[in-house]
């Protein structure tokens, strides 16, 4: 071991390689004098120089008032301009059209009709799927986008109206209307509001009890047929479903039926009149109403 | 266990003042568990006071039975011991919580508990990190710094209890960390996720460690401080700089388990990834290089490959790496020059990084035929390809046209686990391996055909996993970013989910081989500890070639 | 050369005090300049801080851990434009202590998923995303609509942000405890002078379907009902040339 006070390496040669070590050792652990490997230096050069050029060109070093610009002027933001704009040049003269023509004329031609529908399912994904299921098959308190059942109307004006305004949204001018919560809010008795499930199960021809029923006849024409009609086949003004089918947005069995009478449960759906542009919303519109292969 | 076979001998008066620090410190945690109406910081606040109380005892009964001695002409090896088994003991924690939230991705109907919102990926995957990285990875870097900074220098650590103290603080900090995880008490800084409190108890450990460090290289009978040892030291200190500065906060309330940090939204983004990237540089990279600077060599009986490398790499590699964090940045709200100078300083960290491989890699020239006989150089040597294809793939997705598709993705999972569990995992494995049988003082390892089954199997667990995340990172990458003729987005959100589902399920199954891998290993090295050692047959693999005999007495070097 | 090395590795002092030196540059030269350089956060109207609501429900996307899965960062590429709005700027997160940009999207960007969703589905989704979303990967969080929000606190605090920086006055903190009752409350009487505290826009509603109770769930949704929505884009030139950076 090297003499302490001193420092002189004991000089020392690597007998295997034949290179000299520094004469330093460490619990038996000695280091070569190899120099440093010619490639490593010359990559580890190349990279400064690209490191430098880089900064020549880009936005780079910053200073006390700014920071140096590059030459290239190079900024992303500006960049997503460009594409941006270069996007709608590939969205074309379609994506133009659709701006200018009326839904139904979107619908007539099929060439834009194709495009919108392109454009539709590309923005539904993201934006409706997660509430109306993939490809639009809806789920608990989520309506069906594909059946032809409509609780606000499923002509291409109603659905574009419902798109842009929403329902029960925040919007000001938000398609409204809202169930009362009949048992919650003590507008009915219990026992009348089970006379009422049965009568709407009975309303969609199943099996219910008849005592019930006629008893529930005449609350029914009281309470519920402002909305949903004498018949209970619903109003498309106020939102109000057809009871007399088998489609149900919250489930058709007698606890649901219960729970919506007791509850009144008014489901949400956003205004998108903020998010999308025309030409969007259109394109969505199309979408939805050919998909239920719509009224 | 290892507590009591540590220190002994005369009472050293640092005993005492830690008595006296322990006993205000259970009086200002009764105090605080009283005061406070925040259960968190109620339960941490008795685990303070549990672990003050029980090192209050053991310090008590030591001193009384005067079992506090240091003989300067032995080495400090009983911390060192605990280091080893609390290694593998956080190491199989981390990745079993590893392979939860791996399979929690994979089949969210089976691993999720709606009615216990503490196993959620949320709270379990900073757990995860922090086990692996701080746990597991911590624990070997305190263990091997401390054999290696002795043999390195010839001197018994200083201090007296200090390193135990060191390691004892240091469970501590891991048992609040991730008992706080669980119970949702975080910051949210990726890998500096523990509250403020807790943050201050580290720097408190963390200096007793640096002082430790030191003041065993200042006791140092060769007047050069070995190359490891400038890697372990850069570590420490690095570590507490990033530290201090990124967990700068505001307590709620000296009471409250919560905090704000001091900066904000773009300038908070920065300093946190300045500190997260070096987290990378300086702990999963510097310390565990300090480990190959010793183990490769020693392991190998070979001379380190190139001094002058070592040198030009070492300040290369901690000059720059402090730079590149921006990387993590790419195309964010934060400045774009920022951005620049992270993408360009990261494609010079190339070859420093790369000058650790080469060094390590050459140091086996001559002695190649390990390679075929020796499992543990085997696993030493992977470590280190693997170390220069992460350093490899890192700066490449540095460059922010490739960091535009990685970034969010699992692409950049992949990196991390060609690093973390190639070269981190592997070095230490490698480091562990060489240790026990020289701590435990037994011939040779139990069987070296299960190190060859732990290789192999966490080879190929290795590869599942990040072939798995090239897959689906750079799938999504472009899916997310995939248009249709027209010009539409071709995907939505939820189907890069869907299309992830496979590689999700073979990532798992690669982290159960690798965990499978680990496991095996604990096995075998608790079966050397017990003993069950055949003798050296001929051949076998070499143990450590000069015994590792007590430290030479003499007075320190004059060198300082 | 190599010889002056060896002063380094004699002298333990000076290798670290050269460490330190070594590593301090590079965080100095790129950190401080964003602390004065006018150019790091635009100027915009509309940014406000937090309501004691959305602030206690931001603790809560913390605490839970959302930002492991979760950014809120949009960068100015056209997908991600396109998919989740305009880009995120420097000023959006201007009082966010700390920054939830986040570094992985295992779920979608959720800097401006404010008003994108009912607070019906949001509820809906926490509670069993895979009853909505069926691909989902996202944990279950029924738990936050059954348990009472802990806001003793609150003062503490928006003392606590106004300690860091953020804007929040006297009035603010002194009725932080009120301001959030009125928030989670449609028929609270308090809305007006809340919304003179913090803006027209702030949702005042019952957001967790449950109108007898503030809960958890409350305070997160209320959170996520405003991420992305108080920037006024009407005002904001984004292609002005000092907003190019
Ligand atoms: C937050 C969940 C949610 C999202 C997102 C959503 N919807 Fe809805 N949507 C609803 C709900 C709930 C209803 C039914 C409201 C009711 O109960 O009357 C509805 C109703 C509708 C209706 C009227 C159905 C009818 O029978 O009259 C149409 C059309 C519709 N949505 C289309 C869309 C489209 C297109 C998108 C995407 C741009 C979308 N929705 C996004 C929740 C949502
Ligand atoms: C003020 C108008 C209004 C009145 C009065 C009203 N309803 Fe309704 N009802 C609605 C609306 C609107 C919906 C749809 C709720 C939604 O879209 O979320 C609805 C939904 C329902 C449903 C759920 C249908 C499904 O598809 O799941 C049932 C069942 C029902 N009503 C029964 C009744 C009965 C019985 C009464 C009388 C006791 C009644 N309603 C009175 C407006 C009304
Ligand atoms: C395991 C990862 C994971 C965690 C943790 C997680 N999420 Fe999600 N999140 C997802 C995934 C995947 C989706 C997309 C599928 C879906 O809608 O469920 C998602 C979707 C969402 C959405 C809908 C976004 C949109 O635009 O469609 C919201 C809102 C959301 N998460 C909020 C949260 C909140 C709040 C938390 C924390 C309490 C959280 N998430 C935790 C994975 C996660
Ligand atoms: C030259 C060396 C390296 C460079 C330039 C580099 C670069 C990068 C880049 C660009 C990312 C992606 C950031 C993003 O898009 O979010 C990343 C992530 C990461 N890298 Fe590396 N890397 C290097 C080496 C390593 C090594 C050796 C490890 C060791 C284990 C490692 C661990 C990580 C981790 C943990 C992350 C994830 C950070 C996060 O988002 O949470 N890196 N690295
Ligand atoms: C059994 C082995 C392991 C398994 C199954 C595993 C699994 C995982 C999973 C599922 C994630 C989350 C990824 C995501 O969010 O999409 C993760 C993250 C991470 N793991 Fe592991 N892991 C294992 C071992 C390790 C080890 C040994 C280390 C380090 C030494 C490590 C370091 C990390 C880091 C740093 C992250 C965060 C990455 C980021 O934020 O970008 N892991 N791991
Ligand atoms: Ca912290
Ligand atoms: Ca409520
Ligand atoms: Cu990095």
């Amino acid at each position: 071991m090297a003499d302490p006070k001193h420092d002189k390496p004991t000089p020392h040669k690597d007998e295997i390689s034949g290179v000299d070590t520094t004469g330093h050792e460490w619990d038996g652990i000695r280091e070569l004098d190899n120099p440093l490997p010619r490639w490593w230096l010359y990559v580890f050069y190349a990279c400064i120089v690209f490191a430098v050029g880089y900064w020549v060109l880009m936005p780079a070093w910053p200073g006390l008032h700014g920071y140096t610009k590059g030459l290239l002027h190079q900024s992303d933001r500006g960049e997503l301009s460009v594409a941006l704009h270069d996007l709608s040049a590939t969205r074309g003269a379609a994506g133009q059209a659709l701006v200018k023509a009326s839904l139904e004329q979107i619908e007539a031609d099929p060439k834009l009709q194709a495009y919108a529908l392109s454009a539709g399912a590309s923005i539904f994904g993201d934006n409706c799927a997660t509430c109306h299921g993939t490809g639009g098959t809806g789920g608990k308190g989520y309506p069906n986008l594909r059946d032809d059942v409509w609780l606000w109307g499923g002509d291409l004006n109603a659905i574009e109206h419902t798109l842009r305004v929403g329902i029960r949204s925040t919007h000001t001018d938000t398609r409204q209307s809202q169930m009362p919560s009949f048992g919650r809010d003590q507008l009915l008795t219990g026992a009348q509001v089970n006379d009422l499930t049965e009568y709407v199960t009975a309303l969609s021809r199943r099996k219910a009890d008849p005592a019930a029923v006629s008893r529930a006849a005449p609350l029914f024409q009281a309470q519920c047929a402002v909305c949903h009609g004498a018949d209970g086949k619903g109003n498309q003004a106020v939102g109000a479903p057809n009871l007399t089918d088998q489609d149900w947005l919250y489930g058709g069995d007698p606890n649901s039926i219960h729970t919506q009478i007791w509850n009144g449960r008014a489901g949400v759906m956003p205004s998108w009149e903020k998010r999308f542009d025309t030409a969007t919303i259109k394109a969505l519109t199309v979408y939805v109403h050919a998909n239920a292969s719509g009224q | 266990m290892a507590a009591i076979d540590g220190p002994k001998g005369t009472a050293s008066s640092g005993a005492g003042l830690l008595a006296g620090l322990l006993g205000v410190g259970v009086l200002l945690t009764i105090f605080m568990a009283s005061r406070t109406h925040d259960p968190r910081f109620m339960v941490h606040a008795y685990i303070f006071m549990a672990a003050f109380t029980l090192a209050l005892a053991v310090l008590v009964i030591g001193i009384s039975a005067d079992r506090f001695v240091q003989s300067e002409d032995k080495y400090e090896d009983g911390v060192i011991r605990a280091g080893v088994i609390a290694s593998l003991f956080w190491g199989v924690v981390g990745m079993l919580v590893g392979l939860v939230i791996a399979s929690q991705l994979s089949w969210p109907n089976l691993f999720y508990f709606p009615e216990f919102g503490w196993l959620n990926f949320g709270r379990l995957r900073p757990l995860h990190t922090s086990g692996v990285i701080f746990a597991f990875g911590g624990n070997v870097l305190i263990a091997t710094s401390f054999y290696v900074v002795q043999r390195t220098c010839k001197a018994r650590l200083a201090g007296g209890i200090a390193p135990w103290v060191v390691f004892w603080g240091y469970q501590l900090f891991i048992v609040l960390a991730a008992t706080g995880y669980l119970m949702g008490v975080t910051q949210s800084r990726e890998y500096a996720e523990p509250e403020w409190y807790v943050d201050i108890w580290l720097t408190v450990v963390w200096v007793t460690y640096l002082l430790v460090f030191l003041g065993t290289i200042w006791k140092r009978k060769e007047p050069h401080i070995y190359v490891a040892n400038w890697f372990y030291l850069a570590f420490i200190v690095t570590v507490a700089m990033l530290h201090i500065v990124n967990n700068l906060a505001v307590p709620v309330s000296p009471l409250s388990s919560h905090s704000y940090s001091l900066f904000s939204g773009v300038q908070d983004a920065l300093v946190q990834w300045w500190y997260g990237h070096n987290a990378v540089g300086f702990f999963l990279t510097a310390g565990f290089l300090a480990i190959m600077y010793y183990f490769i060599p020693k392991r190998a009986e070979r001379p380190v490959y190139s001094y002058r490398l070592s040198i030009v790499h070492f300040w290369a590699l901690i000059f720059i790496y402090i730079w590149a964090g921006p990387h993590h940045l790419h195309y964010t709200a934060l400045p774009q020059w920022a951005q620049t100078l992270g993408m360009t300083f990261s494609i010079m960290l190339w070859m420093p990084s790369w000058g650790g491989m080469i060094n390590g890699l050459m140091t086996l020239s001559g002695a190649w035929d390990k390679l075929r006989t020796d499992a543990v150089m085997r696993m030493l040597i992977a470590s280190l390809a693997f170390y220069g294809m992460s350093t490899f793939e890192g700066p490449v997705m540095s460059v922010r046209a490739v960091n535009a598709l990685s970034h969010y993705t699992d692409w950049t999972i992949g990196h991390v686990h060609s690093g973390a569990l190639g070269w981190v995992g592997f070095v230490s494995f490698g480091a562990i391996y060489c240790l026990v049988p020289w701590l435990w003082k037994r011939p040779r390892l139990y069987s070296d055909r299960l190190v060859e089954w732990h290789f192999w199997i966490a080879t190929i667990g290795i590869l599942l996993y990040i072939a798995a995340m090239w897959v689906s990172g750079i799938m999504e990458g472009l899916m997310w970013r995939e248009y249709t003729s027209e010009g539409f987005l071709a995907y939505s959100f939820v189907q890069t989910v869907e299309a992830k589902h496979v590689a999700n399920m073979i990532r798992a199954l690669g982290g159960l081989l690798y965990l499978s891998g680990t496991l095996i290993m604990v096995y075998n090295v608790w079966r050397t500890i017990r003993g069950d050692v055949a003798a050296l047959e001929k051949n076998a693999v070499l143990v450590q070639p000069a015994a590792s005999g007590p430290a030479p007495k003499g007075a320190a070097v004059a060198a300082e | 050369m190599w010889k002056h090395h060896q002063k380094l590795e004699r002298h333990s002092l000076l290798l670290v005090i050269v460490i330190l030196v070594v590593v301090a540059i590079g965080g100095l030269v790129e950190i401080s300049p964003l602390f004065y350089l006018e150019s790091t956060i635009e100027k915009v109207d509309g940014i406000r801080p937090y309501t004691p609501l959305e602030l206690a429900g931001r603790d809560i996307y913390v605490r839970e851990g959302c930002y492991v899965c979760h950014s809120q960062m949009i960068r100015p590429l056209r997908d991600e434009v396109e998919r989740y709005g305009h880009y995120s700027l420097a000023a959006e997160s201007m009082y966010d202590h700390p920054f939830q940009w986040g570094s992985k999207r295992t779920g979608p960007d959720l800097a401006r998923v404010g008003g994108k969703y009912s607070d019906g589905w949001q509820v809906d989704h926490l509670t069993n995303p895979r009853a909505v979303v069926p691909e989902s990967v996202m944990p279950p969080y029924a738990f936050l609509a059954k348990k009472d929000l802990d806001y003793r606190d609150i003062a503490d605090k928006l003392r606590a942000q106004r300690a860091v920086g953020v804007p929040y006055g006297d009035a603010m903190i002194a009725k932080a405890a009120t301001d959030l009752e009125t928030q989670a409350d449609p028929f609270a009487s308090g809305g007006t002078a809340l919304k003179k505290r913090y803006g027209p826009k702030v949702n005042q509603r019952d957001f967790d379907g449950q109108p007898d109770r503030i809960s958890d769930m409350d305070a997160l949704i209320a959170y996520l009902q405003m991420l992305g929505t108080t920037v006024d884009f009407t005002t904001y030139k984004a292609d002005a040339g000092e907003n190019l950076r």
